[in-house]
């Protein structure tokens, strides 16, 4: 899409302001000053002080020696971003996004905004008309990028409106300073004779990088339009949110199911228009004493499936504590992803892991018992047994290694060794009689050793010589002996049990 | 005598038309034996492990809750074999999936979650079971009474899925709406071909309770891959019917 913006420049911001606190200060000249260097440096002039010759940067004690009665004041730090935040905030009836540009300006991006007020020139002609019957001397200019409508505010001289495509054209004739420069660029510039954005505009970029840098190519590229660049709005968009006021109060979990059912609607119609799925989406709930609570749900794959979401809602309901009454549902999708369009199938083969439907069952099972319950393992290039599998990061995570299946591993193993007591008859022997948690096991059969190294590169400890072992009732276990037979002193543990 | 046989005849017919009236279809072509189960599949309703059904099984130690995990991997290994996955839901959370490969399973394609509480678990895999995509879902659970389980039951009637509820240290067996129930013991294992050490794993198979089916004992093994029935002199009990 095409972008508009239009750069709007406060030539007089901050005495603007002063003369509409103090209307005494009218027709007066006055000087805002900082301190600078053991100096007072004019920091804004008002155009009456300005007519007599005064320029910002001057020391306030020439300014005062070439004006008449000139009013000197403390420049109040600060407080340009508040005044530009107040009416950056104020412009947001004419488009939502705006941009604070300090010191002295506000970028828009009026992107399909132009023409409810009867096109781009009508559109400039309010914002500023507007602007200056607020007492702010405003100039404006609009163009495809945000460099060259910040140039033509403040330099251009001709039109302020510059039609798609003409920027490279109406920057040409411009000094290099509408560039938005570092000032000790803009002094080489001049130096070596750079008096038009036109003289450098066409020369080889390589030779520029060389001697003005990236900064000073991006600054061009930015106003030619080559290189793109964002805005920071002053209020962030959350770009799918659903609004919801309710006439009366609501406080049944009836009227608040219906509340998220059409929330839902009008947000899932948007989201599978422009094939995205809600992956975070937040419920905030505004009740009439002034509080707010809110439900959060998150989802596995992104999803804009009414009745998927409302399931997952609907596990949050009970904890949403309506009070005296709920007045105001907004419904925020805060993460949403790019979803591949499902090709629905006439003859289905099993999907697997990939199945929707099971996608959406554990969004239920994590939205109610927590995501960190469910858990699913990928074998791990690791012999010790606590670390052959490793958690799978998502559905979709596979492993490049292999299950192993040569040795014999039990089907339930315990997440901690057990300490045993035995009796073996000779030192690498399986044990003959072992005691676990006060039962007496006769081994029957015993197959064995597998000694298993530790991996001394993660941890230090002993190895362990795993044995399998068969009571004589049936029972199966995997039996491990820490370290090397040594007189007896070699602690027994039970580790697992085999079906 | 024509009376007679035209009066078996119409019980027997009766007796079908009973079965599918209670959700028990004829089964089809190329079904029987599906499991690999052999004889223990005789003891079914039509003489088919009934899938989509929820089965129970009770086992009282540790022993007895591992030999049950290593029957129902084996019949999971059947379940998942066209890629589905699986849900494994339990309080301990002490499957280890290496394991699994050696019962024919692949083991990423399981899900574990793990609950804290017996009503966690069945409100998980009450949710579970209504997902037609799934091949089985298995919960180990402590209680189940007959509400829960009349609950999963009427899950399964229209999801298909097949559900396994392991009851470890169960206090009170009361009677639940399952389509079995077993216990599966371990017992001492054969040496194979006369070398040392352990044999295949063996189990003592017992269907408790059968609805519409004929409860019994067998003795299977878990030898290369599949299961295998080991004869006994004395393997099923005396014929008894029960009805679910």
């Amino acid at each position: 899409m095409q972008h508009r913006y239009m750069a709007i420049w406060f030539r007089h911001l901050v005495t603007d302001w002063l003369t509409l606190r103090q209307p005494e200060l009218k027709d007066q000249p006055f000087v805002l000053v900082v301190p600078e260097h053991n100096r007072m440096i004019v920091r804004a002039a008002n155009p009456e002080a300005e007519a007599q010759g005064v320029r910002t940067g001057m020391p306030a004690a020439d300014a005062k020696a070439i004006t008449t009665n000139l009013q000197v004041i403390d420049f109040p730090l600060g407080q340009e971003s508040k005044l530009l935040r107040h009416l950056g905030l104020w412009c947001i009836r004419y488009t939502p996004v705006v941009a604070i540009d300090l010191p002295d300006g506000l970028t828009l991006d009026i992107s399909g905004c132009a023409h409810l007020w009867g096109g781009e020139k009508g559109y400039l002609k309010t914002v500023v008309l507007k602007l200056r019957g607020m007492g702010y001397d405003a100039r404006a200019a609009i163009a495809d990028t945000v460099g060259a409508a910040w140039a033509i505010a403040r330099y251009g001289k001709i039109r302020p409106i510059i039609e798609s495509g003409g920027q490279a054209e109406a920057i040409a004739g411009l000094s290099p300073a509408a560039l938005r420069l570092e000032p000790e660029i803009l002094d080489k510039l001049y130096k070596l004779g750079f008096r038009y954005v036109k003289n450098f505009m066409i020369m080889p970029r390589t030779v520029l990088r060389r001697r003005f840098g990236e900064g000073f190519l991006l600054r061009l590229a930015q106003a030619l339009g080559t290189t793109d660049e964002y805005l920071t709005p002053i209020i962030p968009p959350v770009p799918y949110v659903e609004r919801l006021p309710c006439l009366e109060p609501v406080r049944t979990d009836k009227a608040i199911e219906i509340g998220i059912e059409k929330l839902l609607q009008g947000l899932c119609s948007r989201l599978q228009a422009e094939g995205k799925g809600v992956r975070k989406a937040v419920l905030k709930c505004f009740r009439i004493d002034g509080k707010m609570v809110q439900a959060e749900i998150t989802t596995t794959r992104g999803s804009h499936s009414v009745s998927h979401l409302f399931k997952l809602f609907g596990l949050q309901i009970s904890k949403i504590e309506p009070a005296l009454g709920i007045e105001l549902f907004l419904l925020e999708a805060q993460k949403v992803e790019d979803i591949d369009p499902l090709q629905e199938k006439l003859w289905v083969d099993d999907p697997g892991l990939q199945d929707t439907a099971l996608a959406e069952l554990l969004d239920r099972i994590a939205g109610k018992i927590g995501p960190e319950r469910i858990m699913r393992y990928l074998p791990a290039e690791h012999y010790w047994p606590e670390r052959s599998i490793r958690p799978a990061l998502s559905l979709k995570d596979i492993s490049l290694a292999g299950w192993r299946a040569d040795k014999p591993r039990p089907i339930r193993l315990l997440s901690k060794p057990e300490a045993i007591e035995v009796m073996a008859l000779l030192p690498d022997y399986p044990p003959k009689i072992f005691i676990y948690k006060g039962k007496r096991h006769v081994v029957d059969k015993a197959d064995g050793p597998e000694r298993i190294e530790r991996e001394w590169w993660l941890d230090k400890g002993e190895h362990r010589d795993y044995y399998m072992v068969e009571d004589e009732h049936g029972g199966r276990y995997w039996l491990f002996r820490s370290g090397h037979y040594d007189g007896g002193g070699a602690q027994w543990y039970l580790h697992g049990f085999f079906a | 005598m024509e009376t007679a046989h035209d009066r078996k005849a119409l019980i027997n017919s009766l007796q079908k038309n009973i079965l599918q009236w209670e959700g028990y279809r004829p089964p089809p072509a190329g079904t029987q034996g599906l499991v690999g189960l052999g004889a223990v599949e005789t003891a079914f309703p039509n003489g088919v492990f009934p899938l989509g059904a929820v089965h129970e099984l009770v086992c009282s130690t540790t022993e007895q809750a591992t030999a049950s995990s290593g029957l129902i991997s084996g019949l999971l290994s059947v379940f998942m074999q066209n890629g589905g996955a699986c849900l494994w839901i339990s309080l301990t959370g002490n499957i280890f999936p290496p394991a699994l490969s050696g019962f024919g399973i692949e083991p990423s394609r399981l899900i574990f979650i793990r609950v804290t509480k017996d009503q966690e678990a069945l409100w998980v895999m009450e949710e579970a079971l209504k997902c037609a995509g799934l091949a089985a879902v298995v919960a180990e659970a402590r209680e189940l009474d007959f509400k829960q389980s009349r609950r999963l039951q009427l899950v399964v009637e229209q999801s298909h899925v097949t559900g396994f509820v392991l009851r470890n240290a169960v206090k009170k067996v009361g009677s639940t709406a399952c389509a079995a129930r077993w216990q599966v013991k371990p017992l001492p294992s054969e040496p194979v071909d006369g070398l040392p050490g352990l044999g295949f794993p063996r189990w003592e198979v017992e269907l408790l309770r059968v609805r519409n089916g004929h409860p019994g004992t067998w003795i299977i093994e878990w030898a290369e891959g599949k299961f295998k029935q080991v004869e006994k002199e004395q393997t099923a009990k005396p014929f008894k019917r029960k009805a679910g």
